[in-house]
């Protein structure tokens, strides 16, 4: 026990260093707004999905929006032939060979945006399915901003609401709560996306709000039906921020199965020669 | 190691084992030697070539891209397309015996139209591309003087040992044909 | 002379090819020292006979071939230019054929070339083999772990990614803060007054180059100074010091085949596993490969949080716990190089009379606990931003935590003189146990 104790007594020297730097005064402050995001289950295997994704976003977002590192012959991965994509996808005269660039360039989009319209080519694997699912849904009109829209997710984002003709024109909602337990109660319970913020007053005081998106205006398809069009455009860009995905899980599946054959292999070679050992 | 271990079975035990280590090797080396083929970015520039003929004159020459070679579209006037009759004792190949063109270029001219004439501009001697000699009815390589008639037919002795290749081609309308894609039913 | 006295080299299957392949062999040998170097390294090297699960991460490090083999295929289609790399880099992932998995294969491999690599040292702390006669063996792998940290960090700069950027632009200010002549060591590093296309190719170069060759050379110094003294075992007894009549050590047995085999299966089950991970989950849920590396480098905007890569994040997190002095960061800076030199010391800071745990006693272990434990707490602090706990006092709590860990770090080696020598040990057995 002398021992147990020497090292008590070492470590306590130690920590009394470090210790009084943990002074464990005065309370922890509360974050800032957490984003809880919106759950989307999403198959890059699903070629209808990707192919309605696709006709999106060549629709939609290619007028601002390149996807450079992207070729539109890989395309013929989620089943479309070239005649496909040039009848449908090509509208400039592009060739099937060359990358998928929006018309405008990145000068251009700064005169007009203030900010270039990202590279979206991987764009997915940057941000995550989960934002891009959230954060494409809850635009609301803004008098206030340059190009009268706003986000939720992305608050004075620069980039206009490109799919409001699907989802119609929102605004914003704002509840308030008493306390912050009441108001992280309402996020949790809030069907769609719905962010949460303190504000404090400048005597000091905190105002709890819960601000959501209502559609006043309809669009042309139904809120599940523009969920749904989100949903593929989201699935399209995973897929895109790495076209070899299926390829690779699949041949994944046979890599290991042969690494766990040599297993078995080595281990019995392992073991047949050390029966010399013991 | 008191005991004698039994060999055979030990041998059999190696054997498998190195087979599938060699196996697994094999298979190891198979992305990488096949990251040495063409990228996507190298087919797509290897993509058929549309080419447009209709304001080419009689005697011309125009040279288009594709798969990163130089291919020649000259349009024959009647006196070449002539040219190309008579230099048939010159020249190595009168009748296009080696395989260096599409079955449906196997002709006397070499060529789908007699006055359109479609090859690769390259010598089929070391890779330089031959200069066009409207005045003499040729295709001179400065490189060590290899010459073609007018339907890239190589002369008699000279370095380059076959005919200019003619690539696949086809023709979209009477001024557009397409470098790289076969003609339809042919 | 002596070549020509060689006996004939033979070799022991049966079949039509012996006579051939021990001819050629016969042949190779008379001029070349193939068999002798076979047997000094592999047929007639004695180990001990009881390494157990941590002597595999030794032989596992031999993972840098895979590191050299996909990195000289990755040169063929990287550009390393600005203006260009990003996209290169996505130009293999996407059409180059196969490129995807010689590029996740060298990313992952880095990784697991780490995870191996701390393992590996990890084993000669518990066992004790850096103490003599084993001290070159020890600080030729400290070498070859610095050198791999900077490989590591110049290679990270290759996708020109934002994390790539902001990593390098910080690491490389780190060199800003040395007094004196400080900033003009960071411009003289960067070539330039910012990470530029300059500095890119500059670290490609470092990256492809200069330090795998000078790896390379550490590596066979390692393995030499190996094999000159012996390996150390877990119950750190020398095995030369019983020899049976012939010389040969009682408790030794020739690393092949007996070692060859049994490191065979420990490099099948760890390719089982690095290829999961390669197939399966590449980017390791952003530690392995960083999310906001996937948005190319950007001088103008800073990512909200930098972090980098896990196996930087303990030393990481020593630099961000020492609080600035003199108005200068250079303390910070300080106790990081510190934290990775002081291994240097090992075989001096340790006084016990023992090598392995195994008959240490409860001080030692104790305190070895406490330094994986703040290892580790410090990687995991340094993986987040110094806000993640919220604040104690008006001072962050991970920060309070990051110095808290960094004193126990340093108390591992600092105090080691002094408990190493005073703790109980237990009676070494003559031979190796189990």
């Amino acid at each position: 026990m002398k021992t147990v104790k020497s090292f008590v007594m070492s470590f306590a020297l130690s920590a009394s260093i470090g210790l009084p730097l943990l002074s464990l005064s005065g309370s922890v402050a509360a974050g800032g707004a957490e984003l809880v995001l919106d759950r989307v289950h999403i198959d890059v295997r699903d070629q209808a999905s990707l192919q309605s994704g696709a006709r999106t976003f060549v629709n939609q977002c290619m007028g601002c929006h390149s996807a450079s590192l992207m070729r539109y012959s890989k395309l013929r991965d989620i089943g479309l032939t070239d005649q496909q994509i040039k009848d449908n996808l090509l509208f400039a005269g592009e060739k099937v060979g060359e990358m998928m660039n929006a018309g405008m360039t990145r000068k251009d989009g700064k005169e007009w945006f203030g900010a270039a319209p990202p590279d979206l080519s991987v764009e997915a694997r940057s941000r995550g399915a989960e934002w891009l699912y959230t954060y494409l849904r809850t635009f609301y009109r803004d008098p206030s901003t340059t190009t009268g829209w706003n986000n939720l997710v992305f608050e004075r984002v620069a980039m206009p609401h490109v799919l409001w003709p699907q989802s119609g024109q929102a605004v914003l909602e704002v509840k308030e709560f008493k306390t912050a337990d009441e108001l992280r109660a309402a996020q949790l319970q809030a069907k769609r996306f719905a962010r949460a913020e303190s504000v404090t007053e400048a005597d000091g005081s905190h105002r709890y709000l819960l601000k959501t998106t209502r559609i006043e205006t309809p669009g042309s398809q139904t809120a599940l039906e523009f969920d749904r069009t989100v949903r593929d455009l989201v699935t399209f860009m995973v897929w895109m921020g790495e076209p070899e995905q299926i390829a690779r899980k699949r041949l994944g599946v046979m890599v290991l199965m042969f690494l766990g054959l040599l297993i078995a292999l080595t281990y019995f070679l392992k073991k047949e020669f050390w029966k010399d050992v013991h | 190691m008191s005991d004698q271990p039994n060999l055979a079975r030990r041998n059999m035990i190696i054997g498998t084992t190195v087979a599938g280590g060699v196996a697994g090797v094999a298979a190891a080396v198979y992305p990488f030697a096949s990251s040495m083929t063409p990228s996507d970015r190298a087919k797509a520039a290897g993509a058929p070539v549309e080419v447009d003929i209709s304001r080419l004159e009689p005697g011309q020459k125009i040279d288009v891209e594709w798969q990163g070679k130089v291919v020649w579209v000259v349009k024959r006037t009647q006196e070449m397309i002539e040219s190309v009759a008579k230099s048939d004792a010159l020249v190595a190949d009168p009748e296009s015996g080696s395989n260096q063109q599409p079955g449906y270029a196997k002709n006397k001219l070499r060529s789908i139209k007699p006055e359109v004439f479609v090859a690769v501009g390259i010598c089929s001697h070391l890779g330089c591309s031959p200069t066009f000699k409207p005045e003499d009815n040729v295709f001179y390589c400065p490189c060590h003087g290899s010459k073609f008639d007018l339907a890239g037919r190589v002369y008699k002795g000279v370095p380059a040992p076959t005919n200019l290749i003619v690539p696949q081609h086809t023709f979209l309308s009477e001024g557009k044909i397409l470098v790289g894609e076969d003609q339809k039913g042919a | 002379m002596a070549a020509s006295q060689k006996e004939p080299v033979n070799i022991d299957f049966a079949g039509p090819l012996n006579r051939p392949v021990s001819g050629l062999l016969t042949w190779v040998d008379q001029r070349f020292p193939l068999i002798s170097t076979w047997k000094a390294h592999l047929s007639e090297y004695y180990a001990p006979k009881n390494f157990n699960f941590w002597y595999f991460f030794g032989a596992l490090s031999m993972l840098v071939l895979i590191q050299i083999t996909t990195g000289i295929f990755l040169t063929m289609n990287y550009k390393p230019d600005a203006s260009m790399a990003f996209a290169s880099v996505e130009y293999i992932m996407r059409e180059v054929p196969g490129g995807w998995l010689i590029r996740y294969m060298h990313s992952t491999g880095a990784s697991a070339f780490f995870i191996c690599v701390y393992l590996h040292m990890f084993r000669g702390l518990m066992y004790g083999s850096y103490q003599r006669p084993r001290e070159l063996i020890w600080i030729f792998g400290v070498l070859i772990f610095l050198t791999l940290m900077g490989e590591a960090f110049f290679g990270y700069l290759l996708p020109w990614g934002q994390m790539s950027f902001w990593g390098a632009q910080v690491i490389v200010n780190l060199f800003g803060t040395v007094p004196l002549i400080g900033p003009d060591l960071a411009v003289w590093i960067r070539g330039d007054f910012v990470v530029s296309d300059a500095t890119l190719n500059r670290f490609f170069a470092f990256h492809v180059i200069a330090l795998p060759l000078v790896l390379l050379g550490l590596v066979a110094a390692h393995i030499l100074a190996l094999h000159e003294g012996g390996s150390n075992n877990p119950d750190g007894v020398e095995i030369k010091d019983k020899k049976d009549a012939k010389g040969i050590p009682l408790d030794g047995i020739p690393f092949h085949p007996y070692y060859t085999v049994k490191d065979m299966f420990g490099a099948s089950v760890f390719l089982f596993v690095f290829f999961a991970i390669v197939f399966f989950a590449p980017e390791v849920g952003g530690y392995f490969l960083e999310h906001n590396n996937f948005v190319p480098a950007d001088p103008l905007k800073t990512p909200e949080h930098i972090a980098p890569v896990w196996y930087f994040t303990p030393y990481y997190s020593i630099l961000r716990a020492v609080p600035p002095m003199f108005e200068s960061q250079f303390p910070g800076v300080a106790a990081m190089g510190a934290s990775t030199l002081i291994f240097f010391l090992m075989p001096w800071l340790d006084r016990s009379p023992v090598r392995s745990i195994r008959y240490r006693g409860l001080e030692y272990k104790l305190w070895l606990a406490v330094f994986v434990v703040s290892f580790l707490v410090l990687g995991w602090l340094g993986t987040k931003p110094t806000d993640f706990l919220g604040k104690i006092g008006g001072i962050e709590t991970a920060t309070l935590l990051a110095r808290f860990f960094t004193v126990l770090y340093f108390a591992f080696f600092v105090l080691m003189p002094w408990y190493s020598a005073r703790d109980k040990t237990k009676p070494v057995p003559e031979r190796v146990t189990g």
